[in-house]
């Protein structure tokens, strides 16, 4: 563990520099601890916390308290987080549609690794993944990992627009797109449940820490539950099976 | 209730307040102000809450018109002003309010040495997406509809009582000199000459400049090896210097991502990032580095030259009856006053 300057208002707590669950585990045990030294009153002049997948970075106002201050009374908690077990979250089975227009690359994808379009379907979607952290984009979630039989760098030219919804890899890991964007990973398919809406509680559907498998549907499916869905008479949370539950 | 109509958006033109706070764990910056001195001047002039939403301009080529009644608004930044009656154009100085009678227009010609001029509009009120006004576009979040302000939008206002307008005289004098930094979170990513070269050599603003981040060019900066030239993601701030693979540097700014895979080599200090979301492409800047406790020392120092500027703000002289600057820009600049309104724009 070091601690690395981010300027002055913003510390991280790195734990190593690899994709690795039990890294995560000890970010998010960091986290919960921050949050609850937070919520009982210390920790003051802290704006919010960014776990990563390797590392905690700890925003704070300068105005308001400084670095030497809070290095002093993170050691503990810091020291507390290098112990933790591998949590559980939330298991999602989030519905993808695969190949055809959702997923332009698949073709792409299966001649890389010399496999059928199926069996990249079949690996990708009998994988449970790990989610990572959320970043690059509002709910944009990285999740881990992909079969060592799919793993590619990232495409030599990035699209210009990647729908969202768009299910993707690259290297380790595999994401879905929440908003319309540039990207450079490979998409396979797309998800028709909104990975972000700002008017829940909880705007981002996923949280770092849960497990997601993909259920391959057909177009027409991917169509019902889409307009469904737009219709608002479908819930997201239907996919989604709490914390100790087997999915 | 009145109106302010968005005659012309300008190079770009948005809602900001100070940004939303608490989100970055799920991927949405802070977006806001990039120069929130200038918010909270803008405000305090028009009487607002100082950190209430305003209108954040980019190079000037904003116009403004009230309808539906009066409209009050100030303007803080180094920006010419224009403002459109029926009688002609007058131009007027930035760093005070001034109240638009229904029909008038306000027009920010251009910013001066910085690009960045801040309008405030007295009872501006914006819904508040996620805690914030500040619009995101991105994410489509706040602001109005999410989006960069365009021409037709209006903004229903409060109409102001007749009282003082205000000013500050004498304007926050920006620092000179270099852009300081702290070094990290991955500086040893880079050879060593090329550190030392970040913190001597000069780097251009490119045209790549907007409110996610500034694209610099220079004599590339070279990582320690090829396995240097890219990080597991982790999170980054407004103000982080990412070096991607051509050794380029990109300074984000309030729109930026909240994690990312290039290293990053130093963190421009709060003190100094709206400093450099004002420099304009082609202006040249350098680097110098400081300490985590000079740079925390830097900001408060700042917010207390920020807090004798709001000190300083004060009526207009002539309690608002008498437009002294008016009277002056007649009396003495006639050059100045143009009856006729060659682009149309006198509603």
């Amino acid at each position: 563990m070091r601690i690395l300057d981010l300027g002055d208002a913003a510390l991280t707590v790195e734990f190593g520099d690899a994709i690795d669950p039990a890294l995560q585990a000890r970010v998010n045990a960091l986290d919960v601890a921050i949050e609850r030294a937070r919520a009982a009153g210390q920790l003051g002049g802290v704006i919010e916390t960014v776990p990563t997948f390797r590392s905690l970075t700890v925003v704070y106002d300068p105005l308001l308290t400084r670095r030497a201050t809070l290095e002093a009374a993170l050691s503990e908690l810091i020291d507390a987080a290098d112990h933790a077990p591998v949590g559980d979250g939330r298991h999602w089975r989030l519905p993808a549609c695969y190949g055809g227009a959702f997923g332009p690359d698949l073709a792409d994808v299966a001649a890389a690794t010399n496999l059928t379009p199926e069996a990249v379907i079949d690996a990708h979607s009998a994988t449970e993944y790990v989610v990572y952290m959320l970043g690059f984009l509002p709910g944009f979630p990285f999740m881990g990992d992909v079969p060592a039989a799919l793993q590619l760098p990232r495409r030599s030219e990035p699209r210009l627009r990647v729908p969202p919804g768009s299910i993707a890899i690259a290297n380790g890991l595999t994401a879905i797109y929440p908003w319309e964007s540039p990207g450079g990973w490979h998409v396979l398919g797309r998800c028709p449940v909104p990975l972000f809406d700002a008017t829940r509680a909880a705007p981002a559907l996923l949280a770092a820490g849960d497990r997601v498998r993909f259920t391959p549907v057909s177009v027409d499916e991917f169509a019902r539950l889409d307009a469904e869905l737009k219709a608002g008479r479908l819930d997201p949370q239907q996919w989604c099976s709490p914390a100790g539950e087997a999915s | 209730m009145s109106a302010l109509e968005i005659r012309s958006s300008g190079a770009l033109a948005s809602i900001q307040d100070v940004g939303r706070r608490g989100w970055r764990r799920i991927g949405v910056p802070w977006a806001g102000a990039l120069a929130p001195q200038l918010l909270r001047i803008a405000n305090t002039l028009v009487g607002n809450d100082a950190l209430a939403p305003a209108i954040e301009c980019f190079d000037g080529g904003q116009q403004f018109v009230a309808r539906e009644g009066a409209v009050r608004l100030a303007v803080a930044g180094d920006a010419q002003l224009e403002h459109l009656t029926a009688a002609g154009k007058r131009s007027l100085v930035a760093w005070r309010s001034l109240t638009l009678a229904e029909g008038e227009t306000l027009r920010v010609v251009h910013t001066g040495a910085g690009r960045l001029a801040v309008v405030a509009v007295f009872g501006m009120a914006r819904p508040l997406v996620l805690g914030s006004a500040a619009t995101y576009a991105r994410a489509a979040l706040g602001g109005l509809d999410g989006r960069a302000l365009q021409v037709g939008d209006r903004l229903s206002v409060i109409e102001p009582a007749p009282t003082p307008e205000h000013h500050l005289r004498q304007p926050p004098t920006p620092e000179a000199g270099p852009i300081r930094v702290v070094l990290g979170p991955q500086a040893d990513h880079f050879a060593p000459a090329s550190l030392e070269a970040f913190l001597t050599a000069p780097f251009e603003i490119t045209a790549e400049a907007d409110r996610m981040g500034v694209r610099l060019a220079g004599e590339p900066l070279v990582h320690r090896d090829a396995a240097a030239r890219e990080i597991v993601s982790d999170a980054a701030v407004p103000g982080a210097i990412q070096v991607p693979g051509n050794g380029q540097p990109i300074v984000l700014l309030a729109d930026g991502h909240t994690a990312g895979g290039y290293p990053k080599i130093a963190t421009v200090i709060t003190a100094d990032l709206a400093r450099l979301a004002e420099r304009k492409p082609g202006e040249v800047v350098r680097f110098v580095a400081v300490s985590v406790a000079e740079a925390e020392d830097l900001a408060r120092a700042a917010e207390q030259s920020l807090q004798a500027s709001l000190g300083a703000i004060v009526p207009l002289a002539g309690d608002g009856l008498v437009d002294l600057d008016a009277l002056y820009s007649r009396n003495l600049l006639s050059g100045i006053i143009d009856g006729r309104d060659d682009d149309g724009d006198a509603a």
